[in-house]
Parts: C-alpha cells; structure tokens; sequence
C-alpha cells in the first residue's frame, strides 16, 4: 500500500491558507454520498518481456516472471457537503485498488479534498483536487497540473489527486485560473513483475528532484480560456516541476558504477524543472468538430551538470485533428464519429516521446440506446517506422440501473528498438471490469 | 323602449368582450391563422425570467423493462434569443454530476457544453444533432428545446377536441433542415392555448410519435406548465414519460449562472 507522507501536510497547508468558515459547518447539515465499487480482469496473452526467462544476461537477483493474469477491486467512495446557500462546497473523494498480482499497483490515493466557494465573478478553491485542461481525444499534451496514476492505466489518463489553491475570475474577457500548487506527486509504477513496466525496475522510493525543495517545490500555473461564437480557445502556462519523469541509471544506491554493482540495477525517476506554455483550440462547425493542442516546454539544462546520464532539449509538441458525426446512421438512433489526429514532437530522440511523428483514427460508435452503449475503436500508426502502431478496442454499457460494464483491448506491434513503445510491445491486453455505482 | 335599448347595448357589450378573449382570425389564410394562434401561445409564455426544476423521465421499451432518468434544469428566458439552460443528470448513477449547459440561439445552432466528472472535463459538443435520442429516450433534443416561432412555418387545419377541451389544429413545418420531422400537428385549446398533444411525422412522412401533455398548473397568475408528458413512438412501441416533481419561477437566477465556471461547479 503506498501513501506518499508529503501529501497531507501540502494538503493541510494549502486548505488553511484559505480559511475554512467552520461556522457554515453548524448550519444545515447535507451530506451526500455517491461513489462506486469495482472488479477487474485483465489477460496478457504474451509472456513478458523482461523476464528472467528472457534475460539470462539480466544482472536481477529476483526471478522476473510478468504477469499474466491480473485481478482487482476497487472503490472510490466519495462525501460531498454543501451549505445551505450552496456558496460553499466540501468534497471528499478517495480511491483504493488492490491487485491480486502487482502489490505496486495496489495504491489508495485522496483524490479530492477540497473547499470551494464562490461569487458572480469569481471562485477560489483549496484543499486536493484534479483540472483538466485540453481539447483533442488520442493524447492530452497541455493537460499538465494532476500526476498520472500511471499504474492504473498505460493511457496515463487516470491522475492522482494534487494539492492546489485555485482562484478563478469570470469575466468578459474570459475566465482566468491561476494556480498555486503545494506539493508534488511521484508518478506510480507498476512492480517488477508488473506490466507496462520499464526496462529496469524503477526504485520508486528514491526519486530525485532538481529542486533542493524536492517534493515541496511550489509550482504554479494560469489559464485563461474564452469562447469566441463557435471557437473555444485556452492559453495556459506552468512554472515548475515536470510531472513527467525522466529516468536515471542507478547502480545500486549509486548514480555511478560501482564494484558491487557494474551494471545498472534499477532507473531512479527524475523531476525536472520546466516552464511550460501550452495553447488549445477547438472549433465546433456543426456535425464537425477540429481539435489543436500545442506545447512548448524549456528546461533548466543545470540539471545535465547534476546528472551526468540526462540531457534535456526544449521542445514542442502538437496534436491535432478533426471529429465528424454522422447522426442516425442506416435509418437508425446510432450515432457513428469519425476521429483522425496527428501527433508531432520536435524532439528527435524517440524513446521519450510516444507521439513524435504519429496518426491517430478511430471510430466511436454510439448507440443511443437505454443502456448508453458505446464503442470506441482506434489505430495509432507510428509514420516514421510503419511496423509500429497500436491498435485499441473499447466497449461500454450498462447492465440493470447502477452497473456498468467495460471491455477494452490493447495491441501494441512494434518493430523499432529506438521507439518508447518497444517497452510494451508484449503487453497486449485484454481488460474487463465491472463497476457498480451508488 | 330606452331599458330595452340598454339592455340590448349591455349584452351586446358583454358579448364583444367575451369574444376578445377568444383570437379574432377572421379574413386571415390558413397560414396567418396558424402563425396568430402560434404567436398567441408564444406572448402567454413570455416574462417568466427564470425558472428550476426537477424532473424524472421513465423510458419503457417494447417489453415494458423501464429505466429511469433523473435530472434538474434551471433555465434563463433571453430578450430577442433563444434560453439558457443548465441540467444537471442525477439518475442513473453512472452519469450522476454530468451537466449539460446550453445557449440556444433562434439563428444559428445552439452553443452546448457537457461536463464528465470523472474526467473533470468540459467538452464543447455539436449541436445539430437536434434529432437523436435524449439520454435515449423517446425525446430528442430538437423536442425538448424552446418554443420559437421562428423554427416553423404554421398552417390552422380546424377545430377538434382533445382531452375535453376544444382545441385549434396546427400543422407546424420545422425551417431547420436538420429537424427529424417533417412535420407536426399540434392541438391547442383554444382557452389557454396550452399545447395538449402533438403528432410527429418522420423524414419519410409517417406518423412516428405523439406526445400528449396531462396536468397543467398555473404559476404567478399566468404561466401554465404540464406537470406530466407522454411521448409514445408508435414505429418502435417504446415510450417515455417526463414527470416534473417540482417547479419554480423566479428564483433569482443571472447570466452569471449559466457559464463554464458554474458548469463545472454544478452538483
């Protein structure tokens, strides 16, 4: 079970810098309590990669065999409180899994732990809580302030909670969110015998940090986003630690080689300082609907001088594409959307960047129906390498008032060692899960 | 001679006063009657600034299994355009927190936003969808929208009865080419103007649904509303009912409420 100790004092501190009116607390008294439970099956019909069986040479004292087979439960309870005036709003929402194989993938995190309150024009909310920020379907490049729970889904899009103090202003000219974010979140990382796992093992309790402040660094970030007749634009900006890490090779404890320990044993997570400006656009032209994301993220390079095995290159990156609808396709309720987006990443070093030079396509198929059926079903084509591409399935319904049911599938071709997606070329999935909701 | 005078004078008084409350039509073509009764019934809707409800919609398939949708709206009268709306979904419990907010607009499609808050996302979605299934119930988007006189073109086809009451029969042509239907007959009663069922004709021209309204109330001395709505499709068998459990006008809602901030704050 993993709770990062950083957490609740960031936490703590940034609720009490906007004071909590305790005396809202004695008035009417709504409690609400939603939340669900779930179970999850997923099969790897390839052996993994990184076992012992595969790596003879693998200096690994343990004997790696990947999973095959993973079962989990999990339940995101949830609180929420309002006062009678609704100006003021706790939420109280946490998650857990436990799976029967990864013991790193079982994890409670305190996804929302938050005060808001707020007036005609403006709102201020403190405590934990999660943003989203972006516009396109295949990857979320401006999408930055919440971590990924990476151990939940290769997708990233699941995200731990983050500790933030947020103040918005609505105005004419748009609506402006400036950040102020106490305490950082590691990302998770699957286990040894895990899968969508790195080459070597991540020694998860040892994260390195740019910043003297480490964990504590306190990062900041703006947005401001308007909507123009059919146009919705976003500009944003991050000063801060990279919620994305990089990896450093480590010899034992060391960062360099040793006697004892010749031959790296395990990657230590790196977090970088970045500044980051971040620009989306969405255009909504009836049944079509074009989608743009743009980055550019610069580094401190300090960091190459303490880390002899990194290097970091500014770089840009961008998706962008189109969704068009064919509404009551063949006479029937079904809705049928057609997606294509490319991905661009000025870096030219393939294995940090999953989209560097890719399309996406894809189809969602809703049926309209009682049950809200929907599918999803989509290609990534890598264009630099054409035998690299992965090709996902996802299917949703729900069974009776309060269940729902997903399957997804992940297959994942790739031929190119230099690509990040090598890592998990034998990770092709199958997943089910059920979750009741309350 | 002079009391019989009076008394003739009186009545006919009486009686010029009894028939101004009924729509005078006389010497119009069957399009401007249609258009003055459909003008009527837009002029008593007027004025109710803003309102919140909460309804529950019961959707029954062709075995008679039900679903049941929960949701409540608040909604903003706009001077010279379309209403804005923000609902918010209850039941089922898988979608409970999404919120939809919409800016309806007479000439041009509506802007709409939803809210998913497990992602924690506003998505700006198409609006010209305005034919598809409504949380896939039997109501479209284009059913539940606002009354605009500009969305149709009118014709009166007579007089008939309807729920006991006598009624005026409206044949309502949608001007949006995306509409579902190729045309409506709406029946009116001729007291209030209260719509108490309308046909609905598919692109093929066939009879595809009809939807009749129960149980009308009065607010603030002028504004009738149907607590209870039936929409049965009569090619599939399914139907669905749209109860309102509660209703209020006035309650001091702003622009300010209707917004991508409150969007995501709606709980």
């Amino acid at each position: 079970m993993k709770r990062k100790p950083g957490l609740l004092p960031s936490a703590l501190m940034a609720m009490f810098v906007a004071q909590v009116p305790v005396s809202y607390a004695l008035d009417a008294f709504e409690l609400d309590v939603s939340g669900n439970i779930g179970a999850q099956w997923r099969e790897f019909p390839n052996a993994g990669q990184y076992n012992s069986s595969n790596n003879p040479a693998s200096s690994d004292a343990g004997d790696i065999e990947q999973v095959r087979h993973q079962f989990s439960i999990s339940a995101e309870p949830e609180l929420g409180w309002q006062s009678e005036d609704g100006l003021h709003t706790v939420v109280l929402k946490a998650f857990g899994r436990w799976d029967s194989e990864d013991s790193e993938r079982s994890h409670v995190d305190i996804r929302e732990a938050s005060w808001l309150t707020y007036g005609d024009s403006w709102e201020v909310k403190a405590g934990i809580s999660k943003v989203f920020w972006g516009v396109t379907e295949s990857q979320h490049l401006v999408d930055i302030v919440n971590q990924s729970d990476f151990v939940e889904a290769p997708d990233g899009e699941d995200k731990l909670g983050q500790p933030m103090v947020k103040l918005s202003l609505i105005r004419d000219w748009g609506l402006m969110d400036v950040f102020v974010l106490p305490g950082f979140r590691e990302r998770t990382f699957a286990g040894e015998d895990g899968r969508f796992r790195l080459p070597l093992d991540v020694d998860r309790d040892n994260a390195l940090y740019q910043s003297d402040d480490e964990d504590k660094h306190i990062d900041l970030a703006l947005r401001w986003t308007q909507t123009f007749d059919l146009y919705d634009v976003g500009v944003s900006y991050f000063k801060g630690t990279s919620r994305d890490p990089l990896f450093v090779p480590m010899f034992g404890n060391d960062l360099q080689p040793s006697v004892q320990a010749p031959a790296p044993t395990a990657l230590a997570p790196l977090y970088v300082l970045i500044d980051q400006v971040g620009f989306d656009l969405q255009a909504t032209l009836d049944a079509w609907l074009w989608k743009l994301e743009t980055i550019y993220r610069t580094f401190d390079d300090d960091v190459e001088s303490q880390f002899s095995a990194i290097e970091v290159d500014d770089y840009s990156a961008a998706t962008g594409g189109f969704e068009y609808t064919f509404y009551g396709v063949a006479d029937t309720d079904w809705d049928l959307g057609a997606l294509a987006e490319y991905q661009y990443d000025s870096r030219s070093d393939a294995s940090l960047a999953l989209g560097q030079n890719d399309l996406f396509v894809g189809g969602r198929l809703a049926l309209n129906d009682a049950e809200s059926t929907e599918v999803l079903f989509g290609m990534s084509q890598d264009l630099d390498h054409m035998a690299t591409r992965s090709i996902l399935l996802e299917a949703e319904t729900r069974l009776g008032d309060s269940i729902k049911l997903n399957v997804e599938g992940l297959l994942f071709n790739s031929a190119d060692d230099d690509n990040l997606s090598y890592q998990f070329r034998q990770d092709d999935y199958i997943q089910l899960s059920l979750e009741y909701y309350y | 001679m002079k009391l019989l005078k009076t008394l003739t004078t009186s009545m006919m008084l009486l009686t010029a006063a009894t028939f101004a409350q009924a729509l005078d039509l006389s010497g119009k073509t069957a399009e401007q009657q249609g258009l003055a009764v459909a003008q009527e019934r837009k002029n008593r809707d007027l004025g109710w600034s803003d309102s919140q409800s909460s309804v529950i919609m019961t959707l029954r398939n062709a075995q008679g299994e039900e679903s049941i949708r929960e949701m409540r709206m608040k909604s903003l009268e706009v001077a010279d355009d379309g209403d804005k709306g923000l609902t918010i979904f209850d039941k089922p419990k898988d979608v409970s927190g999404t919120a939809f907010l919409s800016f309806s607009h007479i000439d041009k499609a509506d802007d709409q936003w939803l809210y998913l808050p497990a992602l924690k996302r506003v998505k700006r979605i198409s609006s010209r969808n305005k034919s598809g299934p409504f949380m896939g119930s039997e109501f479209s988007y284009e059913d539940l929208s606002s009354f605009e006189l500009e969305k149709y073109s009118f014709k009166m086809l007579g007089e008939e009865q309807v729920n006991g009451l006598d009624c005026y029969k409206i044949e309502q042509i949608p001007t949006d080419k995306y509409s579902g239907y190729t045309r409506q007959v709406v029946w009116m009663d001729k007291a209030e103007f209260r719509a108490q069922k309308i046909d609905f004709y598919d692109r093929k021209k066939a009879l595809l649904k009809t939807l009749t309204f129960n149980d009308y109330q009065l607010y603030l001395d002028k504004y009738w509303r149907p607590m209870s709505m039936s929409m049965v499709n009569h090619q599939t068998k399914k139907s669905t009912d749209l109860k309102t459990l509660s209703l209020e006008f006035k309650t001091g809602l702003k622009d300010s409420d209707f917004n991508k901030a409150t969007l995501k704050r709606a709980r």
